[in-house]
């Protein structure tokens, strides 16, 4: 063997073919590219929305025609084609369906190939999902229940425990049902974390957003299961234009998680996503991605361009909201999962890993935005970069003059695995009030052949040592994930990496 | 069990290794020592399989099979064992489940299933009570902050549940304490048996006190210049390298 071959299979392994890149044959009603005010329109009649809700979506329509593509990013923005996009795809015979039953079987065959946990009939029977599971220690304990919403292209088309998490008065359902039953709730809420004019995308999801998912939870209840919903891109030449909303009421906790595919596709398909969490007095949401879009092949050629604005509010004192994200997949990632810290003695914080590899871009990080007294805000990212990728951590951290002893603790860990590739941190400050304590760490570690040849001496072959050396350094977030999906996430690290070192 | 001949190997295009013989069978222990820089750590690394060290003559077999041919982790799971001079740190690896990860692999090459957590869990608990490994240390990382006394106690560990063939010890007794070591020696000579073999690469006589090995070997410039047996420790103790020469 040769003095670099450990590098040159780190970056073999980076070129590992993506293993959702499948696409499902199902009849579609699609809408012609194209983006105008009749778009707009279009689509909000096709949800048979109030007014009051076309009206929003106008006006963010008119301020989305006046703004501009950032320029602020590390890396050089794309042609964004807003034209070429088709706005609305949705299954033909969209009905919601009231059982697993109704679905198209090419539909359910889809998920199952996502590995989702759909299934009703076991649910109904009081069965859990494939009886226990194991956890780190190597200790059979009770898997969690998880309520599922899936979206597909523009529309969600399953959500299940329904009439369970309705007995806690818990609303779990996708947006435009919201909508429809609980305008009142939608309408003091939406856009009032993410305002329609915050950036281009903001604007243009807010203009178009198709589907997505709603989530109350009242007053001192606690969720007592995952809630998760699973995105999937299908159609050709569509966006996705999904819009998160959820709230949590005085004393409310809920934990959230979700995550997303999309077929292999040579044009570039856009994901413009938002997220708005509001978390009231005493509230935490628990809020986590698995974000394994489409990356592209290893020249670059297609892949999901990711734009997606994320931002949480701690309205109320002793809030918490809390971020984690694994992102392994898309051509650009371009995200900043952020809370703003308005109650007293409210805590926020991320939890990232990030892989760039290939020709992939990811540019995330957060802001956490201190108002309140004593409010706390911790940051772990943990960026992984292989084959020619460029991971770039982005970061705010800002005091305002209110916020009386306020705290954050930043920690920026980069891990390059060959020679190619780049790790970069931004990390901003601002702070304006003299007695906030502000921590900032940073290390950039490469993995080295000393680590895999004594794995290997102890019987393990170099890619599974990768895997096992990758999976360490992402642990501090992983371990934050809910615990099966902990399972996947390490699982997608793994492949994700797989031909990335030599 | 082992049969090295007339091995030379280089490092960037430097012999390091110029012909060397070495014959290790089944219940022995052999000693090597030799001066800084004579190629013992060298040997170590070309026996367990590093990539940047080339062999340019000679064979090495392992009860007959040429284990040149083999990458290091499949000489791992034909029972070469390699402790580090300086065992390496893998952060956020929990020891616990690298040994479970490493001994499945192995099991796996032989054609048996793997340990269940149960069956794993208890062989653990043996063997860190059969070498006198602190308990805490087996679910932290993998060397993580650990002490290097405790890098070189956490080699021994792993030795005893992975029950090589052939042992390599690479200065395994360098900065230990003395209490260190009288743990470290009397775990080896427990885990010695008629089915495997040690080499015992060290610099100091004190070593041998505790593990007594029936040959002891002078390696330098790349070649085994004298054989003896334990006498000949105390010798070199008393007149260093340079008469050999
Ligand atoms: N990676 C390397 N590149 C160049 N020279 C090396 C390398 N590794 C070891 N050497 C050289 O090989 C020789 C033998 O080293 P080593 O086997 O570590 O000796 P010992 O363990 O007997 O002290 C030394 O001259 C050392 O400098
Ligand atoms: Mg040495």
């Amino acid at each position: 063997m040769e003095n670099n071959t450990d590098t040159e299979f780190l970056e073999s392994l980076a070129d590992k073919e993506y293993e959702h890149g499948f696409i499902t044959d199902i009849e579609m009603d699609i809408l012609p590219p194209g983006l105008n005010e009749e778009t707009v329109r279009f689509i909000s009649a096709k949800k048979n929305e109030p007014e009051w809700m076309l009206e929003w979506r106008l006006k963010a329509y008119q301020a989305f025609l006046k703004m501009e593509l950032p320029s602020w990013q590390n890396f050089k923005m794309p042609d964004m084609n807003f034209d070429g996009i088709s706005y609305y795809a949705a299954p033909k015979n969209t009905p919601k369906y009231n059982s697993l039953d109704e679905v198209d079987p090419e539909l359910l065959a889809t998920f199952e190939k996502l590995g989702i946990p759909l299934n009703e009939r076991k649910k109904l029977l009081g069965v859990r999902e494939d009886g226990p599971i194991e956890n780190e220690n190597g200790e059979m304990v009770e898997r969690p229940l998880v309520a599922v919403d899936a979206v597909f292209d523009s529309v969600s088309v399953a959500t299940t425990y329904k009439d369970e998490l309705k007995k806690h008065g818990i609303i779990f359902c996708s947006i435009s049902e919201a909508i429809q039953d609980h305008p009142e709730l939608v309408k003091a809420y939406i856009g009032s974390v993410v305002p329609q004019t915050d950036n281009i995308f903001a604007a243009l999801n807010s203009a178009v957003f198709s589907d997505g998912s709603f989530v109350y939870i009242p007053k001192g209840v606690r969720c007592p299961m995952e809630l998760s919903t699973y995105f999937r891109i299908n159609a050709e030449n569509t966006g996705q234009f999904e819009r998160t909303l959820i709230i949590a009421d005085d004393d409310a906790y809920v934990s959230y998680l979700e995550g997303c595919t999309a077929p292999q596709r040579d044009e570039h398909q856009l994901h413009a996503a938002i997220v708005e969490i509001v978390a009231h007095k005493n509230a935490e949401v628990k809020y986590s991605t698995v974000q394994n879009w489409y990356p592209g092949d290893k020249e670059g050629k297609g892949g999901v361009y990711n734009f997606v604005t994320k931002r949480g509010i701690c309205k109320g004192e002793n809030s918490i909201i809390s971020w984690t994200q694994v992102e392994t997949g898309s051509a650009i990632t371009w995200k900043y999962p952020s809370v703003i810290l308005q109650g007293d003695n409210s805590y926020g914080e991320f939890y990232s890993v990030a892989v760039a590899k290939g020709k992939q871009i990811a540019d995330t990080g957060t802001k956490m935005i201190h108002l309140g007294k004593n409010t706390r805000s911790r940051i772990i990212s943990k960026g992984i970069s292989a084959g020619n990728g460029q991971n770039s951590y982005r970061g705010l951290v800002s005091i305002g003059p209110k916020a009386a002893n306020a705290r954050n603790f930043t920690q920026c860990d980069s891990m390059l695995i060959g020679d190619r590739c780049g790790a970069h941190t931004f990390p901003y400050i601002d702070a304006k009030n003299p007695t906030a304590t502000l921590e900032h760490e940073a290390t950039t570690s490469k993995i080295g052949e000393d680590q895999i040849f004594y794995l290997n001496a102890r019987g393990i072959d170099t890619e599974k040592a990768v895997e096992m050396i990758v999976n360490g350094f992402a642990k501090e977030v992983l371990n934050k994930l809910p615990m099966e999906f902990a399972v996947e996430a390490q699982k997608l690290l793994a492949v994700s990496l797989e031909g990335s070192v030599g | 069990m082992l049969s090295i001949k007339n091995l030379h190997a280089s490092v960037e295009d430097k012999e390091i290794l110029k012909g060397l013989n070495l014959e290790v069978k089944a219940g022995e222990v052999h000693a090597i020592m030799g001066p800084n820089g004579a190629g013992k750590s060298s040997l170590a690394s070309v026996l367990a399989g590093r990539a940047n060290y080339e062999v340019t003559e000679g064979s090495v077999t392992l009860d007959g099979k040429d284990i040149l041919e083999l990458s290091p982790e499949d000489r791992a799971r034909e029972g070469v064992f390699l402790a580090f001079q300086y065992p390496i740190e893998i952060p956020g690896v929990s020891n616990i489940n690298f040994l479970k990860t490493a001994m499945n692999e192995i099991r796996d090459y032989r054609g048996l299933s793997p340990l269940t957590a149960k069956e794993f869990l208890q062989m653990s608990r043996e063997k860190q009570a059969l070498v006198e490994f602190d308990a805490k240390l087996v679910n932290r990382s993998l060397n993580e902050g650990f002490s290097g006394g405790e890098k070189k106690r956490n080699e021994i560990f792993q030795l005893a549940m992975l029950d090589p063939k052939l042992s390599i010890l690479d200065e395994t007794d360098s900065g230990l304490d003395i209490d260190a070591l009288r743990i470290v020696s009397r775990g080896v000579n427990k885990l010695r048996s008629e089915n495997n073999a040690f080499i015992l690469i060290t610099h100091y006589q004190r070593l041998l006190d505790h593990i007594v090995p029936d040959f002891v070997h002078v390696l330098s410039d790349g070649k085994i210049v004298k054989t003896g047996g334990k006498e000949l420790a105390l010798e070199l103790e008393e007149k260093g390298y340079d008469w050999l020469k």
